[in-house]
């Protein structure tokens, strides 16, 4: 067979091989499920189970961002028009496309797409999240520099101080939480991408890449509700 | 092993319509329709949201089990927003009459 395919790489090890016991399966699966559907439905389902803790995680802060703004709706429409709403939106652009990426990186697994198309997504994957922070660490740095960061230096201009101070210190929370999770994201998808380097994705077992995968959009959510709520509440406001 | 396949031209139609709501929620942002602003605003991030996971991240095709533990999520947030506000939003029902 390999010498009528000259260059030809049998997969790893389709078959399990015989002799510790039992009869052979998939090299991947855990004896402790019955067959690869099972295991990925497990492993599917305690990521949903993380993700719902995480949607309580941001859903206090959420709640405080609430609470906050319903105290100073005009306060908190104010200090929202100081964001840079291009940087906003340009990020929100960035996220979905590498949401995009990241369900075809997927796709590419799925449907034993070659080693290359798998990483070529997957590090495409990065390289916008990695753009997003990027522009965050822009934002940030102008926030520093125009003394909007909540503590002893934050200086306002504007009709309401306090509750400015507020939203910085709810905007700042809830963007670096949200941005701790992009850095975090990276991390996975380095090793994702290592793993699909060591042709371990194939149509018989993507579950690592489908699990990152459900993590990924996560965060792209967080930051669907965040860009809205964060930078768009006081446009029509000083349009007036 | 083999879950739901589904054609790139879904994920490129669900990218097209998530980037479609994104100029759409920041062309509303500047037209002032009072309190409708945040209804607008917050409808268009919630089907945002819902197309990433039916299509994106396949709940569409997942287990009845993996629907309730993803709605179960969203449905705590709420209690968490609706129980929280309905302490802030009556306090001032009472205001000089309990004192």
């Amino acid at each position: 067979m390999s010498e009528a395919h000259p260059g030809y790489q049998p997969p790893p090890v389709a078959i399990h091989p015989p002799g510790h016991g039992h009869t052979p399966h998939h090299p991947y699966l855990q004896h402790h499920f019955d067959n690869m559907e099972q295991q990925a439905e497990a492993s599917t389902l305690g990521m949903w189970t993380f993700l719902v803790t995480e949607i309580m995680f941001f859903g206090g802060l959420f709640m405080a961002y609430l609470v906050y703004r319903w105290q100073s709706p005009l306060g908190f429409q104010e200090a929202s028009h100081h964001l840079n709403i291009y940087w906003g939106a340009a990020n929100t652009a960035i996220l979905i496309i590498s949401s995009l990426t990241m369900a075809l990186a997927v796709r590419a697994a799925q449907t034993s797409q070659p080693v290359r198309t798998q990483i070529g997504w997957l590090v495409s994957t990065m390289v916008l999240g990695a753009a997003f922070l990027g522009i965050k660490a822009i934002e940030y740095s102008d926030k520093f520099r125009d003394h909007i960061v909540p503590g002893p230096y934050f200086q306002w201009e504007g009709l309401y101080p306090k509750p400015a101070e507020q939203f910085y210190s709810l905007y700042f929370a809830m963007t670096g939480l949200h941005a701790l999770h992009m850095v975090i994201g990276l991390g996975i998808m380095a090793v994702i991408t290592w793993m699909a380097s060591r042709k371990t994705f194939d149509s018989e077992y993507y579950t690592p890449v489908e699990v990152a995968g459900l993590y990924w959009h996560f965060v792209d959510i967080v930051w669907i509700f965040l860009f809205p709520l964060l930078y768009l509440i006081g446009r029509h406001y000083h349009a007036a | 092993m083999s879950g739901h396949v589904a054609p790139k031209s879904m994920y490129y139609a669900v990218f097209a319509a998530l980037i479609l709501g994104t100029a759409l929620t920041v062309a509303a942002a500047f037209i002032d329709m009072g309190a409708l602003n945040n209804v607008v605003m917050l409808a268009i991030a919630v089907t945002k949201a819902a197309l990433v996971v039916l299509f994106f991240m396949h709940v569409r095709w997942g287990t009845r089990l993996t629907w309730v533990v993803a709605a179960s999520g969203f449905f705590w947030l709420l209690i968490l927003f609706g129980l929280t506000m309905q302490d802030y939003l009556t306090r001032g029902w009472v205001d000089g009459t309990w004192r």
